[in-house]
C-alpha cells in the first residue's frame, strides 16, 4: 500500500499545520480519556444519564429479539421433546411418586413453622411480593463487567438495590434505573458479594463473583472447613436487601477459606425475571436513647469545627 | 481519487453517503453488542465497534483524523459498559499508534494488517480489562482467551464487510 494521500503533505503549510494539530488533538485525547477514567472511579454514577440513555435507545431491539429468540428455542424445546417422549413420562411419573410423599411432610413442616412463629411473635417477612416480572435483554458482552439489562424500570416501580431472581434463584441486584429498563449486577460480577447461609445446616459466609461465571463463598466465621462439593447455598438474609432463602449456589469444589460454586441460576439460560423488594430485617424496638445520642454527637462536632475556625 | 470511484452516468455522488456511512457503520458496530440478546458468563463477543473503526483505518487511512479516536471512543463507552473514558481512551493509544506504524511500515500485504490487527484488538481487550482491574473487577486472564481468539478470527470479515459498504458509499 503507498503512502495515503493524506500524509503526503509536500510544501503545503496548512496542511502540515493540520497535521500536526491532529496529532495534538489525539495526544490531548487519550489524556482527556485517561481524565474521564479517574472522573468515573471518583463517581461511578457520574455518567448515568448518558448510560441510560444509551439503554433505552437499545432496549426495545434487544426486547424484541430476546423475545423472538426465547420463541425460537421455546419451539425447538417442543419439536425435540417429540423423541424420548416415552421413556421421559416414565420417569417423571416415578419422580412424582417419590415426591408425593415429601410434599406432604414440607407442608406439615411448614404448618408448624407457622404456628412456631406466631408463638414466638414473630411476623411473617412479605418475601414473596414481586415488583415486576421481567426479561433480561442484554449484558455488557464484551467487556469483564457483568451487568445486564432487564426491560422494567423505575417506571414499574424498580429502584436501585433490589434483589432479582429467577424461579430457579437469585440473578443479581440493581444497580441503575432508567424509565424503561435497569441495570443488574449480576451474581458474578465480582463487586456483587451476598451473604449466604449452607442451606442444611446455615454455615454462614458470602459470595464473591470470580468473573468466569461461577462464585467463591468465603467463610465468615474461619475455622475448620466443612464445606463439600454438592451443598447448596441460600441467601442468609444478613444485613438486608436479600430475602432469607433465595437458592444462590452449589459448592462444586472446596477451597482453603471456602468454596468454589456455580450459580443455580445461570443467568444465560434464565428467561424471566422477579424484581423483588428489598428485604429489611426486623429489628427489635429499642428506646430512641441512640437517636438522641446522634443528634448530641452531630451537634458536638457540628460545634467543634466553628470553634476552631474561631480559635483560627 | 481512483478513477472506478468517481462518478458515471452524469449522476452526483451524496456527499452526506460518502461521509456518513462510515460514521453509522462504526456507531451502529458498537451498539452491536448491546442490541442482541446474549446475557454472556464471560466476555465472548468481540469488540465489534472497535474492531469496525480499525478496518475503516486500515481500508482509507486518512478518512478521518487521528483525534476521531476519541470521539468515537465515547460513543462506545457508552454501550460497552466499561468505565466512562476506557475506550476513548484506549482507542487514541491505537491510532497514534498506527500513525507511528504507517511512517515505519509503508508497504503491508494483508497477512501484515491482519497480524498488526491481531495485536492492537488484543492489545484494546486486555487494556480494558486492565482497567477494570483497577475498578476492583478482576477477571482471571484466561478468561480473556476466547473472546480474544474470536475477535482476531473475525477481523478478515469485519474488513470486507467495511470494504461493501465502502463500495456502497462511494458508488454514484
Amino acid at each position: 500500500m503507498a503512502t495515503p494521500p493524506n500524509r503526503r503533505l509536500g510544501f503545503n503549510r496548512k496542511a502540515q499545520y493540520r497535521a500536526f494539530t491532529g496529532y495534538v488533538l489525539a495526544i490531548l485525547g487519550g489524556f482527556v480519556g485517561l481524565f474521564l477514567l479517574v472522573v468515573s472511579f471518583i463517581d461511578p454514577t457520574g455518567f448515568a444519564i448518558l448510560r441510560g440513555a444509551a439503554s433505552e435507545a437499545t432496549a426495545p431491539v434487544s426486547g424484541g429479539l430476546s423475545e423472538a429468540s426465547a420463541g425460537a428455542s421455546n419451539g425447538w424445546d417442543e419439536v425435540s421433546a417429540y423423541f424420548f417422549a416415552a421413556s421421559k413420562n416414565a420417569e417423571l411419573e416415578r419422580v412424582v411418586e417419590d415426591q408425593q410423599a415429601q410434599i406432604v411432610e414440607s407442608k406439615a413442616l411448614l404448618q408448624e413453622n407457622i404456628r412456631l412463629k406466631r408463638l414466638l411473635g414473630l411476623v411473617e417477612e412479605e418475601g414473596d411480593s414481586i415488583i415486576a416480572v421481567t426479561r433480561l435483554i442484554n449484558s455488557t458482552s464484551t467487556t469483564t463487567n457483568r451487568i445486564a439489562t432487564i426491560y422494567a424500570g423505575s417506571r414499574q416501580g424498580v429502584d436501585a438495590g433490589q434483589p432479582v431472581r429467577s424461579p430457579k434463584g437469585l440473578v443479581g441486584r440493581i444497580l441503575t434505573t432508567t424509565p424503561n429498563t435497569a441495570q443488574i449486577l449480576l451474581l458474578t460480577d465480582p463487586r456483587n458479594r451476598v451473604p449466604v447461609k449452607r442451606s442444611k445446616d446455615g454455615i454462614v459466609g458470602f459470595t464473591e463473583g470470580l468473573g468466569d461465571g461461577r462464585i467463591s463463598i468465603r467463610l465468615i466465621e474461619l475455622g475448620v472447613n466443612l464445606f463439600e462439593p454438592g451443598d447448596i447455598m441460600v441467601t442468609s438474609g444478613n444485613g438486608g436487601l436479600y430475602t432469607p432463602n433465595i437458592p444462590v449456589a452449589v459448592v462444586t469444589e472446596k477451597t482453603a477459606d471456602g468454596a468454589i460454586a456455580n450459580v443455580l441460576s445461570n443467568p444465560a439460560a434464565t428467561d424471566y425475571v422477579a424484581v423483588q423488594p428489598r428485604f429489611i430485617p426486623l429489628k427489635k424496638e429499642e428506646p430512641s436513647e441512640d437517636e438522641a445520642q446522634g443528634t448530641a454527637d452531630k451537634t458536638a462536632n457540628g460545634d467543634d469545627p466553628a470553634q476552631n475556625s474561631a480559635g483560627e | 481519487m481512483a478513477k472506478g470511484y468517481q462518478g458515471r452516468l452524469n449522476r452526483r455522488r451524496s456527499i452526506v453517503k460518502i461521509r456518513l456511512f462510515p460514521v453509522i457503520s462504526v456507531i451502529f458496530a458498537s451498539m452491536l453488542p448491546m442490541l442482541l440478546p446474549i446475557i454472556a458468563n464471560y466476555p465472548i463477543v468481540p469488540p465489534l465497534g472497535f474492531m469496525m473503526f480499525l478496518a475503516w483505518r486500515f481500508l482509507r487511512p486518512g478518512l478521518w483524523p487521528v483525534w476521531a479516536a476519541g470521539l468515537f471512543g465515547a460513543c462506545d463507552d457508552l454501550f460497552s459498559g466499561q468505565p466512562f473514558g476506557s475506550a476513548i481512551f484506549s482507542w487514541s493509544l491505537v491510532m497514534i499508534f498506527m500513525e507511528l506504524l504507517d511512517t515505519r511500515y509503508v508497504w503491508r500485504e494483508f497477512w501484515q494488517d491482519w497480524f498488526i490487527a491481531a495485536l492492537f484488538v488484543m492489545g484494546v481487550i486486555v487494556l480494558s480489562a486492565i482497567i477494570n482491574l483497577v475498578f476492583k473487577v478482576p477477571a482471571p486472564p484466561l478468561v480473556l482467551l476466547p473472546q480474544i481468539i474470536l475477535s482476531v478470527c473475525l477481523f478478515p470479515l469485519i474488513l470486507r464487510s467495511v470494504a461493501w459498504v465502502d463500495s456502497k458509499r462511494l458508488a454514484a
